[in-house]
């Protein structure tokens, strides 16, 4: 029997149910720490050791939650990210300080953007050498204010679980986002039998809830009166757990509904209203209904150029009706005619009973149908080599279960992966999106596994976001889980290649990767189960066997180093003038 | 690939100028840049003042003066920021300075508000005479003299410092510092009755 058994027996034995580690009182800033973190719910921690640190981890060695050991500390924010939009809980990241610290930046930026919920933990030198350039001293606070919620420096031993607490409730409350407390040295190992109350948010953050009542029965009024309706469902809306409401509302009154790329899965891809998701790569029909809309009910999104491309051509014709839980989006890119600021399950609940009539839309729906005819998404699939990617994607989506959950690396990959894969539920898309960060897919991976142990993980990844975070592959392999990676392998940074063909003349510097190492030996070398795939007809056998085998497996897919990703929608460009192909392009 | 060309599809002829409002000829807002004084009281903290001004630098708006000052309550600092920018700027400015954990209350001051700035002006010490006479057209005072030079002190609105130091400039201005500007509602209104 392990340790851990062991003392989980004891825990059930245990009549308070209290465990063990909450018995014992706290006597180190650093155990507050741990305490801070049980206190909240948090069951893994994504970190690398350091000389800061190490109190904390100590504190860890007495605790019930799970470290994970990382390879690199971008890994441990990225892992800590797909946990939080997997789970809903803020995920949570260790590192040193100095470089530790900084590693984790990106991770941090990148779940600043897409607002998941992190909670970093770093350490740091001691109060009285903080600002001496001390060994492996940084700046974390000053570093990371511009990429977080909110920075803590934790300066007492006293009050440090208090501001751990205070940190993981911000993560989590109002519109999502990281969180970071930097701790210094002396105060983790600094004396102190204070124990951390409940984990609060500060008492200057108020979310609001609901919307106001007028307010909302104005824009109902508006939406039943529209033409051409159109829902527009943010990420926000997942983030929310307001799937279920955005069904309810779509399927009572009949609108169509548009995703945001982040927004994927908040309503089912098959569903007939459904017409999948909006921007530069998003479908045809997606965009020519954004563009003919007259009445837009935009929830949970920021309006990301990606999405809109110009402004001035973003759904000109349209009243548009925000709902955001963040007063400091309405407005910031598309002007709001009807802002409803409150949580979107609350407001999609407000609207469905405040809506006087479903509006009369029948032949919009039967336009947008006609869009979906005349714009399907399609590609190119002849009999022989090079495989094509898209194939890939279609196939493996058709062959995994209902509710796989799918990690992204940045590129051309990730749009694939995104266009042909068909979601249906909430929290099965986790992927980089403000921030495009190559390298998201492998570590990505793991937290959403760690964080749904049960559902099946898939990672899409291109070979030059695979090579940025590969070293994450031997946590894979220790902790045994299962997944299947795909590196859609183009021998380019594909995204790159094709901006350079469409805008560079085709002069291509620095994308093509002829040198990338063979995916699948590397696979074996971290002891993972590699496969190589090349041909059409050995796609579902290749899928299957990588599926089959318990633990992390890479298929290194030989894809058709040419193509490209279409519709396309070019930077700043009109929504309703996308590219179906290069002729196209060059038309627009 | 099937479907109409890019020339050939449905669109509307409606457009949207870049701060995303719809241009409706009737409706038509132009937004020209405009001053706005906003008013903060924030957590008296280490580091609050770099993560406000960290705010404003990377989110581009347009800084004229930031002062920020204590209260009579020591956790409680309070800020005076003045900008300027067009209208939804200024809505936008004001949401993201809300936003901020350490942020207590924020409000756009009315233009009829008490706007005050401190500014020293160190002038050439030749012709004290002349130098008084000026000073007190702008209620200013001597606070230093010396054989070379004379500080003066004034206080006033920003215009009224402007002139100032425009009528100093006949006595050689060798150096000013100004300390931004300060300011709070009229009447019994505060920014505390916000919190
Ligand atoms: C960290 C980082 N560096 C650079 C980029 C710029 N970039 C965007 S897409 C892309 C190509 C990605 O190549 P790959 O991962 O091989 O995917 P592919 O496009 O070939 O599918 C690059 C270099 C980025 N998004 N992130």
């Amino acid at each position: 029997m392990s340790e851990r058994a062991s003392i989980e027996e004891a825990d059930e034995a245990d009549e308070d149910g209290e465990t063990a580690a909450e018995q014992a009182p706290v006597t180190t800033g650093a155990q507050s720490v741990v305490r801070a973190l049980e206190n909240a719910g948090a069951e893994y921690v994504f970190g690398v050791q350091g000389g800061a640190i190490m109190p904390v981890y100590d504190a860890l060695y007495d605790s019930e939650i799970d470290h994970v050991t990382m390879a690199h500390e971008q890994g441990a924010s990225h892992a800590a990210d797909a946990y939080g939009i997997v789970s809903g809980e803020p995920g949570v990241c260790f590192a040193t300080s100095g470089p530790g610290a900084t590693n984790l930046v990106t991770g941090l930026a990148d779940a600043n953007m897409d607002s998941d919920p992190v909670i970093a933990l770093t350490g740091q030198v001691a109060t009285d050498l903080v600002g001496n350039d001390a060994f492996q001293e940084t700046d974390t606070v000053g570093i990371t204010q511009p990429v977080t919620k909110h920075s803590y420096f934790a300066g007492d031993a006293d009050t440090v679980g208090d501001d751990v607490g205070e940190a993981f409730a911000l993560a989590d409350e109002g519109r999502q986002g990281p969180t970071l407390v930097d701790l210094p040295k002396d105060v983790t190992q600094g004396e102190t039998d204070v124990e951390p109350g409940e984990p609060k948010a500060p008492d200057t953050y108020r979310p609001a809830e609901e919307a106001d009542d007028a307010n909302v029965q104005e824009a109902a009024d508006v939406l039943a009166e529209a033409d051409r309706p159109l829902i527009l469902s943010g990420g926000g809306v997942i983030k929310a757990e307001a799937s279920d409401e955005l069904r309810d509302f779509a399927r009572e009154y009949e609108i169509p509904v548009v995703t945001t790329m982040p927004g994927i899965g908040s309503f089912p891809e098959d569903h007939e209203l459904s017409l999948e998701w909006a921007g530069m790569h998003g479908t045809g029909y997606a965009n020519m209904a954004i563009t003919n809309t007259d009445c837009m009910l935009a929830i949970g999104t920021r309006f990301d150029d990606r999405l809109t491309g110009g402004v001035d051509s973003f759904a000109p014709d349209a009243d548009v009706i925000h709902v955001d839980v963040d007063p400091a989006e309405i407005s910031k890119n598309i002007h709001a005619d009807y802002p409803l600021i409150g949580d979107a399950k609350a407001v999609l609940r407000q609207l469905y009973d405040a809506m006087p009539a479903e509006p009369d839309a029948d032949e919009w729906r039967e336009q947008c149908q006609t869009w979906k005819d005349e714009y399907p998404m399609d590609y190119d699939t002849p009999d022989d080599e090079p495989l094509k990617p898209q194939y890939v994607v279609e196939r493996f989506s058709e062959l995994a279960d209902d509710d796989a959950i799918v990690t992204t690396g940045v590129g051309q990959h990730q749009m694939w992966a995104s266009q042909f894969w068909t979601f249906t539920e909430p929290r099965t898309w986790v992927s980089s999106h403000g921030l495009g960060t190559m390298g998201y897919g492998v570590p990505s991976a793991i937290g959403a596994k760690m964080a749904a142990p049960d559902q099946e993980v898939v990672c899409f990844d291109g070979d030059g976001s695979f090579l940025m975070t590969v070293q994450e592959l031997s946590v894979a392999v220790r902790e045994n889980l299962d997944i299947t990676y795909v590196v859609l392998n183009n021998e380019a940074v594909g995204m790159v290649r094709q901006w350079q063909d469409g805008f560079f003349e085709g002069r291509r510097m620095a994308s093509e990767y002829p040198w990338v190492p063979e995916f699948d030996k590397l696979a074996e070398a971290f002891g993972a189960r590699g496969f190589r795939l090349e041909d059409y007809d050995d796609v579902e056998e290749t899928i299957e066997a990588a599926r089959e085998y318990d633990g992390p497996s890479v298929v290194d897919a030989i894809i058709d180093p040419e193509e490209n990703v279409f519709p396309m929608v070019p930077s700043g460009g009109d929504n309703g003038l996308f590219a179906l192909n290069e002729d196209h392009l060059e038309m627009i | 690939m099937p479907g109409p060309a890019p020339d050939e599809r449905m669109r509307p002829e409606g457009r949207r100028n870049e701060q995303g409002i719809r241009v409706d000829p009737e409706a038509e807002a132009t937004h020209e840049p405009r001053e706005a004084v906003l008013a903060a009281l924030v957590k008296h903290e280490p580091g609050v003042l770099a993560e406000v001004s960290g705010l404003f630098s990377r989110r581009q708006f347009n800084i004229e003066s930031l002062t920020v000052g204590a209260t009579m309550d020591d956790d409680v600092a309070r800020m005076t920021i003045v900008i300027e920018e067009p209208d939804p700027g200024v809505e936008q400015a004001k949401k993201q300075l809300e936003k901020l954990v350490p942020t207590i209350s924020v409000r756009e001051l009315e233009p009829a508000s008490t706007n005050r700035e401190l500014a020293l002006i160190k002038v050439d010490g030749e012709k004290p005479d002349d130098v008084n006479a000026v000073a007190e057209m702008y209620d200013g005072t001597a606070v230093d003299v010396s054989a070379d030079s004379i500080t003066v002190e004034v206080t006033g609105s920003q215009q009224k410092i402007d002139a100032a130091i425009d009528a100093f400039r006949q006595f050689d201005v060798q150096e000013v510092a100004r300390g931004g500007t300060v300011a709070l509602e009229r009447g019994a209104d505060t920014l505390q009755d916000d919190d």
